[in-house]
């Protein structure tokens, strides 16, 4: 049985869904060219993962347990039912947020952090309040990476650097940096 | 792609393995391709894990495409992917044990890999059955092949061996940050670099060969 | 997609009959590999076992319910809600010893130990790892350090175990940590000493070889 706070630590910093275990890393690249949408779309997923880690709980509990074989179809369905729910609250709430988000919104369908993070913690045997800070510290990780690389990505526009290294391998060196930064949070909880 | 005399099956086969390879050329379904790289024998675990749903699933999306209904194609698809990933991860555990403890939830992740749902709605919901396999055998090619290409510096820098043998003698000291995760992203972006790099020259001699 | 609008009939009865037959192969291919899956689970855990507790040619599972430790019914190296330990018996089927999975917070990630304890005395006798992500060429010294896992061959777990610079060990309850590897040997410390501490009173009261059938 782990307790809270290294669950919260794991999720976000030591092993970052994004930096560490690589889930999600089309909308990392995606949107992380500007802090604003990159803040919110990290929001939009936190909810997701929130909302997805109660639904796989009460699946482990109530559903599974009779029919272990659809794990992986029912999390998927559920995953896709949770973003249209996700998207309908945000059209609602603020248009102008789901026309910046467009075609990133029902992509988070095919974000690996969500089913990563339904999957783990059934295999972490979490129990729900162990699931909701698990899925708490992914969500708040995901934002945290994503929210550093915009930053350096807008602060990288204007450095002179050479137009072979533009594009996407400079963001994959960026991330790989950031990634090296993270390894620094390792050992946070094991001394003493 | 899809015209009446389309392109041979050959080139079909062949645009996933280099032209348009998902990894190099497409840059999607990057989430494995980092994750389980550290060794050779994970990749190409991985790779045939992948190869085998993503031409189960073309073959199925392709064979079905003319009585599935255009509003629910995706949920259709999505059911008829995370069956074939389900059967291969039972299938490894039953047969490699091993191999399936090294990937562990990455095999199950092959259901958001944005290639094979890629290929099915791009592809294989608009070819006959045949093409959609080659497409599928070429581009699961294609993605094994660069699954090797980082794996293979991975490996042989970060642990000195290759396919678990060793290469060097014992005073080689490993470069282990090649086999964690930021030696994902360093390898893959090196790489693209020498890509771009090696584009960009042949497009120069092309131009100076067109104006003598 | 030029076909007609179709209705909604339709829409339910098609993905309905798409549930419906993967459904089908789900069920089919789940029951066929299920029994192989059960059975390399178990030959995994029975092998690491033998392995820690010496002496030991099978394995049996125990799991503690209420501070006391019964038989249990869930197969060796399946998955329980319950605390497990397994019992490593001798050719003549006597307990030997018990085998202990723990975990706990690593330098990476959670790490999953098992290590043979024989009660009364509290000894430790084998250690091995079953799960962790350390870091290659460190903290994977500790299961790739023979020196290190030496030191569990015969280690007092009482009070309890403490760890000492590589080299000054001297008591029979310290062990030698690994040099560069601090925090993944104090890990494995902070484990043992944790599961230890739950088991060694309900062990050493006795298992109650109870309810239906040994398995």
């Amino acid at each position: 049985m782990d307790d809270l706070v290294w669950i919260f630590a794991n999720a976000s910093v030591i092993n970052n869904f994004t930096l560490a275990y690589f889930l999600g890393l089309c909308p990392f690249f995606g949107v992380t060219n500007r802090i604003d949408t990159a803040f919110r779309l990290g929001v939009a997923n936190l909810f997701t993962l929130l909302i997805t880690s109660l639904s796989a709980t009460l699946l482990d509990r109530y559903v599974l347990v009779h029919a272990p074989y659809l794990q992986l179809i029912s999390y998927i369905v559920v995953i896709a039912g949770t973003v249209q729910f996700v998207e309908m609250a945000i059209k609602k709430l603020s248009p102008a947020l789901f026309r910046a988000l467009g075609i990133d919104l029902p992509l988070i369908t095919t974000n690996g952090a969500i089913l990563g993070l339904a999957l783990f913690q059934s295999s972490k045997g979490y129990g729900l309040v162990q699931g909701l800070v698990y899925a708490l510290g992914a969500g708040v990780g995901l934002t945290l990476a994503m929210v550093i690389m915009a930053g350096l990505r807008e602060e990288i526009e204007f450095a002179p650097i050479s137009k072979l290294l533009r594009g996407v391998a400079l963001n994959f060196f960026v991330a790989g940096m950031l990634s090296l930064a993270f390894m620094g949070f390792a050992g946070l909880f094991a001394k003493g | 792609m899809s015209h009446d005399n389309g392109p041979s099956l050959w080139s079909t086969f062949s645009a996933g393995l280099w032209r348009e390879n998902p990894i190099f050329a497409i840059v999607i379904g990057l989430c494995p391709t980092m994750a389980v790289t550290n060794t050779v024998t994970n990749a190409l675990v991985m790779g045939v894990a992948t190869a085998f749903v993503l031409m189960g699933s073309s073959a199925m999306v392709s064979a079905l495409r003319k009585v599935t209904p255009g509003p629910v194609r995706i949920t259709i698809y999505i059911i008829i992917i995370a069956t074939f990933v389900s059967a291969v991860d039972w299938a490894l555990a039953a047969l490699l044990p091993l191999a399936h403890k090294q990937l562990g939830a990455f095999i199950s992740l092959i259901v958001v890999n944005c290639i094979i749902l890629g290929r099915a709605e791009a592809f294989a919901a608009r070819n006959p059955v045949l093409p959609s396999v080659l497409d599928a055998l070429g581009m699961a090619a294609g993605f094994t092949l660069a699954m090797l290409m980082i794996s293979t510096p991975r490996e042989i820098l970060g642990s000195g061996t290759l396919l678990g043998l060793p290469l060097f003698g014992p005073r080689f000291e490993p470069w282990v940050i090649m086999v964690l995760p930021p030696g994902g992203f360093l390898t893959m972006a090196t790489e693209l670099t020498i890509l771009a790099w090696w584009r960009h020259r042949s497009a120069e001699r092309q131009a100076l060969a067109e104006a003598t | 997609m030029s076909a007609p609008e179709p209705t909604s009939a339709t829409l339910i009865g098609t993905l309905t009959l798409a549930g419906l037959l993967s459904g089908l192969v789900l069920v089919g291919v789940f029951q066929s590999t299920k029994p192989l899956i059960a059975a390399n689970r178990a030959a995994a855990m029975e092998a690491a076992v033998t392995r820690v507790v010496p002496g030991a040619v099978k394995a049996a599972s125990y799991e503690r319910v209420d501070g006391k430790v019964r038989a249990s019914q869930v197969a060796v190296g399946a998955s329980s809600d319950k605390p497990m330990a397994y019992a490593g018996l001798d050719k003549a089927g006597k307990v030997v010893g018990y085998a202990i999975p723990a975990e706990g917070p690593g330098f990476m990630d959670t790490i999953r130990v098992l290590y043979g304890y024989v009660p009364g005395a509290g000894t430790i006798v084998g250690m091995e790892v079953l799960d962790s992500r350390e870091t290659p060429g460190l903290g994977d010294k500790i299961y790739k350090d023979a020196d290190f896992v030496a030191n569990f061959k015969k280690l007092d777990s009482k009070p309890e175990i403490v760890g000492k610079k590589k080299g000054t060990k001297s008591k029979p309850n310290e062990i030698d940590f690994i040099t560069g590897a601090t925090i993944s040997s104090k890990a494995i410390v902070k484990i043992l000493n944790g599961s230890a501490a739950q088991w060694a009173e309900p062990l050493a009261a006795g298992a109650t070889p109870t309810q239906g059938k040994q398995p």
